[in-house]
């Protein structure tokens, strides 16, 4: 269990008296709620990545801004180290507790405070689960844009913590670009807004800087999300190739006829095979890839994009392509699409999801290097792939019950990585470093980068409190585990769709 | 600690190139010499590129210059990624002249403000065009950067990939900036497909029918790029495909003018923004749901109505607390002959973590000293 704490190089913590501690914030917050049982400890000890458990000192679950506001003076007096978390549906392990930590759970922050259809904005706590904010939008013919796949569950501050992702980031951006404002709790207890309603701030662009922030910044207290008019139509071609490389050409010359897709998704064959088995999609089992493309917004554009894009699909040597006839087949084509791991899971009694990002141009040299290093390591690779922004899902089967087999997945694992890293793109999309990518880290940036990384962090967390030992490895971490070595875990919550 | 290997391979050269562009030349050991002995004798440096938006700050105190205009040329271009990859010092114009022959753009519409704007100079700068409301902001469309810091080292944020969530996000946190945080030598962008058609429409109404007809029209998913009011008419730009821009000029109605509008109006070229007007230029930023503030002036109201220009007599403290007051703020365009910043002033808590942050990556204030505000 190398992944988890380790003060030796990840920093020392200070030890402290839980009962002191717990004495100290409710003689400034009588009222909030604090868990320290065994037994009331357990359901928060992991998060998404739930190969990785650990039990808090202590479980906190504010009510109210002020008690956020105590809490965090208390915790910063007495050096007490804070892990923010939300619905706790993070992939990366970005939740993980401290053993010598408070867990801050926003859970009760679950209300939608405002809905501005004129201005077409919402204000929410950072508890409200993402497809909540779309659910309460739709009276309006408004949504909320990005789309995690485990949105059903999925908080918007983990989201805004994590920049979460989707299937329509190509067209419709990330978390950093459909919020457009926080209101942020720091560690030493002040209040800070970050953004708000106006389209910039004077200063430094501190919101963007906090997206993705992992926790390690501030609280995020509350959010304004940007909504957007629906589509008029969404309509989606499946195109069936025998060759992986012949359907990234393809994708490639959509995008080069100045097509952008709503969403533009890539399977490959095993990863097919495993969706038709599991939800009977109409796929095409033969295929090698399969590519959905969706286009969606004003009827006309959509007729007339559809016709282009059909057209190009069969210049790119698509062996067949089907046009969804109505809204029960599309949804029953994304259906594949979205239950793929979950369907890949079926096959394998484990699996690892990986989540690189690459140069589309790079995705057949990538996805043959990836074939030949399962071949080499004996184990077999499911690829979805975000094919419009890069974002590519290798999925490692194995089976933990036989002896090496985890290591020999988590070899591979970081073999992809590398591979994502050398074709010149990154180690994560959109799942975030959390405890899970720390020493990839270390591969992708150089000392003098991570060096700065933690001069930001110092400027808003300078006894390192906030979720420490995510997101940025230490340099003593680098040194000693700087030649790739990879842990990855299975997912919790086999029950959401992970894209 | 030592000094660990960068293991990574070299960023620029991926193993199978895509199309590559370079029309300029690498200056960057330079600019990495003049910063490492700057700081060495704790010499400011004021960062120029086509010095086209010295107005929006305020003047550098600094008898360096650290010009960034040979350190040109676009390092990487391929439609296909729609990503392009340009030195700090290329010409803005030129760069959009490059993605034009391929039919593709900067969406968010940066102005230039003069022939010699660089591509460094427009993301220090952070200013979005016309377009902005509907496409999104120079920062929404910056996805990696190369900066040289306070110690001199050339390092690499981001990069050419659209989704990345590695590390902090510390190339958006370069844009607006202007150059306090760093000397940005390269940027990565993503950039977009130009639209098939485009209509441009004049309609005569007044400012508060117009404000409940944009209210409408924002409601629904139609191909509008461009609303901006003054003096009874609402100036609106359609973009999108043929039917869709056809349907929507037909439902909207109004007259056909020209395209020159909006590039006038991005550039500050027309009759509004002369320089012969005495009265300061002011730029309000507002909530969506906010009324105009009850100002003495003249009006020209851009992005829908969210960000006014204001040319008005008023005092400088009156203009940012009536903003202020409703929700915004607001930006003087005219500079000051007392040197105070444009900038309306920052709340005691962004100011102490502003502080913090400069101390942080600049501590011996290097980097266009006093350039936002006067004291860092």
């Amino acid at each position: 269990m190398e992944l988890l704490f380790d003060e030796r190089i990840d920093g020392e913590i200070a030890d402290v008296d839980p009962a002191a501690l717990a004495a100290a914030i409710h003689a400034v917050a009588p009222d909030l709620v604090l868990l320290d049982r065994v037994e009331d400890l357990r359901p928060f000890e992991c998060d998404g990545l739930s190969a990785y458990r650990v039990l808090p000192m202590m479980v906190a679950m504010p009510t109210t801004l002020a008690e956020i506001e105590s809490l965090m003076r208390v915790c910063f007096e007495h050096q007490v180290p804070v892990v923010t978390r939300g619905a706790g549906t993070g992939l990366s392990g970005g939740a993980l507790p401290l053993e010598k930590g408070v867990l801050l759970v926003m859970s009760r922050f679950n209300r939608i405070l405002e809905l501005d259809a004129d201005a077409r904005i919402a204000r929410v706590q950072p508890g409200v689960r993402n497809l909540a904010i779309s659910e309460a939008a739709a009276a309006y013919g408004l949504y909320y844009a990005p789309d995690p796949s485990s949105q059903i569950a999925c908080s918007i501050g983990g989201n805004v913590a994590e920049n979460a992702g989707g299937v329509h980031c190509l067209k419709y951006g990330l978390t950093v670009h459909n919020v457009i404002g926080v209101e942020i709790v720091t560690i030493e207890g002040e209040r800070m807004t970050l953004g708000g309603e106006t389209l910039d701030t004077p200063g430094f662009d501190l919101l963007a800087l906090f997206t993705g922030s992992e926790g390690m910044l501030g609280v995020i207290t509350e959010v304004t999300v940007k909504l957007l008019p629906k589509p008029e139509v969404a309509r989606v071609l499946m195109a069936a190739f025998d060759d992986v490389e012949r359907a990234g050409r393809a994708v490639g010359d959509i995008i080069a006829a100045g097509i952008i897709p709503g969403g533009l998704e890539m399977m490959d064959n095993l990863a097919i095979r495993a969706a038709e088995d599991f939800v009977h999609a109409g796929y095409p089992v033969e295929a090698e890839a399969i590519l959905l493309c969706e286009l969606d917004g004003v009827e006309a554009d959509v007729r007339a994009d559809g016709e282009r894009v059909r057209g190009l699909l069969e210049q790119a040597g698509a062996i067949s392509i089907a046009l969804a006839r109505d809204d029960a087949e599309r949804a029953l084509f994304w259906a594949g699409r979205k239950a793929a791991f979950p369907a890949v899971g079926r096959m394998s009694p484990d699996y690892y999801c990986m989540d690189g990002t690459i140069p589309r141009r790079e995705l057949p040299r990538v996805l043959k290097r990836i074939n030949d290093l399962a071949e080499h390591y004996g184990l077999r690779v499911a690829n979805v792939f975000h094919a419009g922004d890069g974002n590519l899902h290798p999925l490692i089967l194995f089976d933990a019950n036989h002896p090496d087999e985890l290591e020999t997945a988590e070899a591979l694992g970081g073999e992809i990585l590398t591979l994502c890293v050398e074709a010149g793109g990154t180690i994560t999309g959109e799942h975030g470093v959390g405890r899970e990518k720390l020493n990839q880290m270390c591969t992708q940036f150089n000392s003098d980068e991570l060096t700065l990384f933690h001069s930001v962090k110092h400027a808003f967390d300078e006894r390192r409190l906030l979720n420490p030992g995510k997101n940025v490895p230490t340099l003593a971490r680098c040194a000693e585990h700087g030649a790739m070595h990879v842990h990855q875990g299975k997912l919790a919550h086999p029950e959401l769709p992970r894209f | 600690m030592a000094h660990l290997q960068d293991r990574r391979p070299a960023f620029t050269e991926p193993t199978e190139p895509g199309p590559t562009k370079d029309d300029g030349q690498d200056d960057s050991a330079a600019l990495i010499d003049t910063v490492t002995q700057a700081g060495r004798e704790r010499t400011p440096l004021r960062i120029v590129g086509g010095d086209t938006k010295a107005f929006l700050g305020r003047r550098v105190d600094a008898t360096k210059t650290l010009d960034l205009n040979r350190h040109a040329g676009i390092v990487h271009y391929d439609p296909v990624e729609l990503i392009a990859t340009a030195r700090a010092g290329t010409r803005l114009a030129h760069l959009e002249q490059v993605l034009g022959e391929s039919q593709q753009r900067l969406a968010f519409e940066p102005p230039h403000f003069g022939g010699g704007a660089t591509v460094g100079g427009m993301v220090a700068a952070g200013l979005s065009g016309p377009r902005r409301p509907w496409a999104g902001s120079v920062r929404d469309f910056v996805l990696g950067v190369r900066v040289i810091t306070a110690e001199g080292k050339h390092l690499r944020f981001g990069g050419e990939v659209m989704k990345n969530v590695a590390g902090y996000d510390l190339s958006r946190l370069m844009v607006g900036a202007q150059g306090t945080l760093g000397v940005m030598t390269e940027v990565s962008f993503k950039v977009l497909p130009a639209p098939v058609a485009n209509a441009w429409l004049r309609l005569s109404l007044s400012f508060e029918d117009a404000r409940q007809r944009l209210i409408e029209w924002s409601r629904l998913p139609l191909p509008i790029t461009g609303a901006a009011f003054e003096a009874g008419t609402l100036h609106l730009r359609l973009e999108g495909g043929e039917g869709s821009v056809e349907s929507t000029r037909r439902q909207i109605g109004g007259d056909a003018e020209s395209a020159d509008f909006w590039n006038d109006l991005r550039e500050h070229q027309l009759p509004f923004f002369h320089h012969d007007d005495p009265r300061p230029l002011w730029r309000l930023s507002l909530p969506a749901r906010a009324r105009l503030p009850a100002l003495d002036g003249d009006w020209l109201i851009d992005w829908g109505g969210v960000q006014p220009w204001l040319r008005s007599d008023e005092s400088p403290t009156h203009i940012q607390e009536a903003t202020a007051a409703i929700g915004g703020h607001a930006t003087r365009y005219t500079p000051s002959d007392d040197n105070v910043s444009p900038h309306p002033p920052l709340t005691a808590v962004l100011d102490k973590y502003h502080r913090r942050l400069k101390a942080r990556l600049d501590p011996n204030g290097l980097f266009n000293p006093g350039r936002l505000y006067a004291d860092w």
